[in-house]
């Protein structure tokens, strides 16, 4: 029957290379750190060792941990915010023309507006965990927005001709239409949305500086910055850096598991 | 020749916002049961003519009567079928999600299941029901398509170059099963084809167009009983009748046939 071959996992996973080369390239980098460290006495607020920087990492794991969810909490609250009002707005002005030429240039403004620029001003405005918040959804608002705003539009023609044909009403139209065709670059948007959503959030926190009462990452960084306590400051570099990739992976797997039946950028090619 | 007219355009135009005057004066009329083929260069206005007659577009001139004496209405939505000259089938639904869509859109909710099974089964993929298109080869994809426009059970049928981007062994057998389907359920066919030889193999009836503006150049019954076969495309019969649509489609393009 149709045997076609359904690949069973992501294209970054089946690679064996695409993950164990960078691997390697980080064992031998963390190696020679470590050797160059030692061998010239760099004082560790100049330069700390890997190794200086894993014990940190375990010593400090409850202030850093705890941190790291505060942070992860705020990009997915932001995230979701900003999926849920871009797709929504873009369905929004898919249905009104009229809306979406007299709201989408300040969509624009908002997004080409630095985040660094609006976060003090957030920071008067709202108390400090909404203002961070709100950074982590304006910069991810955007790109889901722009994506879903373009798949809405680039229905096949002779597919909106056979819907017409049948007499669909708006509504039939949207979900078994415009969404399922908008969804490929709805998740590609996501991706992006993601990534940025937690560079929203770390900004927000860097800009409430010493003032704030946070306590995610970005906060614990410029704490331990005051302090000079450089082996924390990147223990927590590290596990921002590790957050964003598993941001990253966590959505481009979304992504996969939604399209790979019939979508071709979740499609095996033969060898 | 008697039949009554399902449909009849008169004097219909179709200018577009361009200023192209894509149809001017075009007089057609499709008889109930007949298998109609329209011939003619590119760009004289077939699919134009076509969408006007599906609903999509409308008229900037003339007329459009459904029905004998235009006693008839508008065909509700699912009365007609459309097959166009890509598949358009929706890469995110099964075979059978594609072929289930016309009765959901049209609200035919009894024996939904049923309907799509004996659509697809009418057409060779009752297996392929769970496969997704892109999984099926471009034939097997445009029979998909025909189960979709069969399966509100349309009145009339409408193909717009169904087999052009197929080659030519795929296309000869999807003619012959479009005409076993044809005759087992009795529908009205307006097809449209580059392929005089198509056009002649297929038809009761062919209509030569001629292009800027479009219009009706020859009229040329296919009196040839059927079934029709390999001995029919193989007949002088059908070499004359091709001779007379193709001279008659180059009088229209304005050449001479050798
Ligand atoms: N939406 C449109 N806007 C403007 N002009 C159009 C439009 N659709 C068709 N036309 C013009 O109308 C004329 C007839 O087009 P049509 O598609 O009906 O031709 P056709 O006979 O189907 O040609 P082909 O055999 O190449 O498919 C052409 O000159 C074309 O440029
Ligand atoms: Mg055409």
């Amino acid at each position: 029957m149709s045997a076609a071959a359904a690949p069973d996992s992501p294209s970054w996973w089946r690679r064996p290379g695409r993950i164990s080369l960078p691997g390697l390239a980080l064992v031998l980098g963390c190696a020679g750190w470590e050797i160059l460290v030692r061998a010239f006495d760099v004082p560790a607020w100049q330069l700390p060792a890997p190794s200086a920087i894993l014990a940190t990492l375990v010593q400090d794991r409850e202030i850093l941990f705890g941190s790291l969810m505060v942070t992860l909490e705020t990009t997915a609250l932001g995230f979701l915010l900003a999926v849920l009002g871009g797709a929504g707005l873009a369905i929004l002005f898919g249905q009104s023309r009229l809306l979406e030429d007299m709201l989408y240039p300040y969509a624009v403004i908002l997004q080409v507006t630095p985040v660094v620029a609006i976060a003090p001003i957030l920071l008067i405005w709202l108390p400090q965990p909404v203002a961070v918040l709100a950074c982590a959804w304006i910069v991810a608002f955007f790109p889901m927005l722009a994506n879903t705003t373009l798949g809405l539009h680039s229905v096949d023609h002779n597919l909106d001709d056979l819907f017409t044909l049948y007499g669909a009403s708006r509504l039939e139209r949207l979900l078994r239409l415009q969404l399922p065709a908008a969804l490929p670059l709805m998740l590609a948007g996501a991706r992006i949305a993601g990534g940025l959503s937690l560079i929203g959030a770390v900004v927000a926190e860097i800009a409430a500086g010493s003032a704030g009462a946070g306590s995610g990452l970005a906060y614990r960084i410029a704490e331990a910055g005051y302090r000079l306590d450089v082996p924390r400051m990147f223990a927590a570099l590290i596990l921002l850096s590790a957050a964003g990739i598993a941001v990253y992976a966590v959505l481009s797997l979304v992504s996969w598991l939604v399209l790979r039946r019939w979508h071709e950028s979740a499609l095996a090619r033969g060898p | 020749m008697s039949s009554p007219a399902v449909v009849a355009l008169r004097g219909v135009a179709k200018a577009f916002p361009s200023g192209t005057r894509a149809l001017d004066g075009l007089d057609l009329s499709v008889r109930r049961g007949e298998f109609l083929s329209l011939v003619g260069p590119s760009g004289c206005g077939k699919s134009t003519a076509l969408r006007l007659i599906a609903g999509l577009s409308k008229p900037s001139g003339g007329t459009l009567t459904w029905g004998d004496g235009g006693t008839g209405a508008v065909p509700a939505p699912g009365d007609l079928g459309v097959v166009f000259q890509e598949p358009t089938l929706m890469p995110w639904a099964t075979v059978a999600g594609n072929v289930r869509l016309p009765l959901r859109l049209t609200r035919r909710d009894d024996e939904t299941e049923a309907r799509v099974a004996a659509a697809l089964a009418r057409v060779g993929l009752a297996d392929f029901a769970t496969a997704y298109p892109r999984e099926l080869s471009g034939g097997m994809k445009m029979r998909v398509a025909i189960a979709r426009a069969l399966v509100t059970d349309p009145h009339l049928l409408l193909m717009d170059e169904p087999f052009a981007a197929l080659d030519e062994i795929t296309r000869f057998r999807l003619d012959n099963e479009l005409l076993t389907l044809w005759r087992a359920l009795g529908k009205t066919v307006v097809f449209v084809t580059h392929s005089v030889f198509e056009a002649v193999y297929l038809s009761t009836r062919v209509v030569v167009m001629t292009p800027r503006p479009g219009r009706v150049a020859a009229d040329i019954a296919i009196d040839a009983p059927y079934p029709r076969g390999e001995t029919f495309r193989t007949s002088a019969e059908f070499a004359g009748l091709c001779r007379t649509v193709g001279a008659a489609l180059a009088g229209a393009m304005g050449e001479s046939f050798a």
